[in-house]
C-alpha cells in the first residue's frame, strides 16, 4: 500500500477524480490502496463480495462471465484511465460478472464499505462520487444497448439494398 | 473519347482475375479490363457492378487509387446480384460502369491528424484513403485507424491490419463487440476507441465508413472528443440504380447519394440522420 500523499496523487492522476475537491480527497484516500494484479489475477469475481471498486492505472481488464466447459464470454475490456466496478454500491454488493487482468495491470482500489460509511456520513463525499459513477454507469448502458444492436450483423445492415459491399 | 467515357449508362467488361474470400460472407475480387487499359478512381467511390443476366449493384472499391491496372471490390453476399457475384470464377465477365461519387477529401486533410473510424464490412470502402494516407505519410499528423467488428473472426483484412499495427508511424486499434477468452484484445463498440482520443481534436479530419446506426454514434463520439462537425466526413448508403442522380432511387433528403455522395460532411447531413422517414 502507498503512502497517503502518494495516494492522493495517483488520485489526482486519474480523469475519473478530475477536480475533485482537496478535502473530500483526502476522504478518499483513506479508503485507498494502490494494487497490482499478475495476469490471469482476478479483480473481482462473480457472486463474491464487491467490497472495491478499482481506478486502472495501466494494463486490461476483460469483465467476463464464466460459462461452464468453455472459454469465457469477455463482455467488455477496460485499460489505463477506466474505473471498473459499481457493485460495491448496489445491495447486496456483490460482484455480478468476473473482472480479469489480461496482461499486468495497476490500479487504485477503493474499500466500497470505508467509502459508504464516509459518503453516508458526508452528502458532499456522497455527490461528488456518485455524480462521478452516473455519467460511466450510462455510457456502460449505452454500450451494452450498442452491442445489443449487433450493428454489424446482416440482420442490422439488410433490410435495403445497399451500396458498398453490403447489399444487394 | 471511348463509347464508355460518353454514355455513364454503359457498361465496360472486366474479366474477374483474382477472388480471395475474406470472411465467411465476404469475398474480395480483383477486375482487369477485358478490353485492355486502365482504371482511375479516387478513395471513396464507387461502380456499379453489373452481373449478366442478373443485376446491377453499387459497390464501394476496396482496392489502391495509386494502382490503374486492376479494379479491386470487397463485398459481402447478401443479396441476388451479391451472391451472383460470389459465384464468379476467375476468367468470368462482369459489366462495371463507374467510377461515381464524391470521394474522401483526403488531400484537404494534409496538415491535419488523420482518424478512420471504421465498422464492420465499412473498413472496405476506407481501405483506398488508408492507402492514399500511407503513400502520402508525411503530409499528415498523426494517422490512425479505428475499427470495430462483431467478433474477432469477422475482422476484415486482418493480415493487412496486423501489417498497418506494424508500422511505426500509424496508430491501429481494433475492438470486437463479442469475444471469448481466446481473444486477447479489446471488447467493446468502436465508439469506445474514439473516446480513448490520441489525437488533436481540433485539428482532426475524421472518416467514418460503417452501418448507419455506427456512423452516427462514431460521430457522436468525435464531436465529444472536440472534432468539428466539419472535419468529420461519412459515406452513406441508400438504394441507387442509376448511379449518376438521374432516377432519384437514392434521394435521402435534397441530396442524391450517388451523386451528392456516397461521402458527406457531416455537417451537411447530421440533420438526416434523425429523421426516420428517410
Amino acid at each position: 500500500m502507498g503512502q497517503p500523499h502518494d495516494l492522493g496523487n495517483i488520485i489526482d492522476a486519474h480523469p475519473f477524480f478530475d477536480g475533485i475537491d482537496a478535502e473530500l480527497r483526502t476522504l478518499l484516500v483513506g479508503c485507498a490502496a494502490n494494487e497490482r494484479f499478475e495476469p490471469g489475477e482476478f479483480l473481482l469475481r462473480e457472486g463474491k463480495a464487491a467490497d472495491k471498486f478499482f481506478l486502472i492505472r495501466g494494463g486490461t481488464v476483460a469483465v467476463e462471465v464464466d460459462v461452464p466447459g468453455k472459454k469465457p464470454i469477455i463482455l467488455e475490456t477496460m485499460g489505463e484511465g477506466e474505473v471498473l466496478g459499481w457493485s460495491w454500491m448496489v445491495a447486496p454488493f456483490m460482484a455480478t460478472f468476473d473482472a480479469r487482468a489480461t496482461v499486468a495491470v495497476r490500479a487504485l482500489s477503493f474499500d466500497g464499505k470505508c467509502l459508504r460509511k464516509k459518503m453516508a456520513a458526508d452528502p458532499a463525499l456522497g455527490y461528488a462520487v456518485m455524480s462521478r459513477f452516473v455519467p460511466v454507469m450510462a455510457h456502460r448502458l449505452q454500450q451494452t444497448r450498442m452491442q445489443l444492436l449487433d450493428l454489424y450483423g446482416v440482420d442490422a445492415e439488410g433490410g435495403k439494398k445497399k451500396k458498398k459491399g453490403k447489399g444487394d | 473519347m471511348s463509347a464508355h467515357a460518353k454514355d455513364p449508362m454503359l457498361p465496360r467488361p472486366f474479366r474477374v482475375e483474382k477472388v480471395k474470400r475474406e470472411l465467411s460472407d465476404t469475398f474480395t475480387m480483383e477486375l482487369v479490363p477485358a478490353e485492355g487499359g486502365g482504371f482511375s478512381f479516387a478513395a471513396g467511390q464507387f461502380n456499379m457492378l453489373y452481373v449478366f443476366g442478373i443485376g446491377e449493384v453499387p459497390i464501394s472499391i476496396s482496392g489502391d487509387p495509386g494502382e490503374h491496372e486492376r479494379l479491386v471490390h470487397t463485398t459481402r453476399a447478401v443479396g441476388k446480384v451479391s451472391g451472383a457475384l460470389d459465384a464468379l470464377k476467375v476468367g468470368d465477365v462482369i459489366g462495371v460502369r463507374g467510377p461515381y461519387g464524391i470521394p474522401w477529401p483526403v488531400e484537404a486533410a494534409f496538415g491535419r491528424d488523420l482518424v478512420f473510424v471504421a465498422g464492420g464490412v465499412g473498413l472496405a470502402p476506407l481501405r483506398p484513403a488508408i492507402y492514399q494516407a500511407m503513400a502520402n505519410r508525411e503530409r499528415f499528423g498523426k494517422v490512425m485507424v479505428l475499427y470495430g467488428a462483431r467478433t474477432p473472426e469477422d475482422i476484415l483484412f486482418k493480415k493487412e491490419i496486423e501489417r498497418w499495427r506494424g508500422r511505426f508511424d500509424m496508430d491501429v486499434a481494433v475492438t470486437v463487440d463479442r469475444a471469448t477468452g481466446k481473444w486477447g484484445g479489446n471488447v467493446g463498440v468502436v465508439t469506445n476507441l474514439v473516446a480513448k482520443g490520441g489525437f488533436d481534436p481540433q485539428n482532426t479530419t475524421a472518416f467514418v465508413c460503417g452501418p448507419e446506426v455506427m456512423m452516427r454514434y462514431a460521430a457522436q463520439a468525435l464531436e465529444k472528443k472536440g472534432v468539428g462537425r466539419g472535419s468529420i466526413f461519412v459515406s452513406m448508403e441508400r438504394n441507387m440504380k442509376c448511379g449518376v442522380g438521374l432516377c432519384g432511387h437514392c434521394q435521402w433528403g435534397t441530396h442524391f447519394v450517388c451523386k451528392d455522395g456516397p461521402v458527406f460532411r457531416y455537417d451537411s447531413i447530421a440533420d438526416l440522420f434523425s429523421i426516420r422517414e428517410l
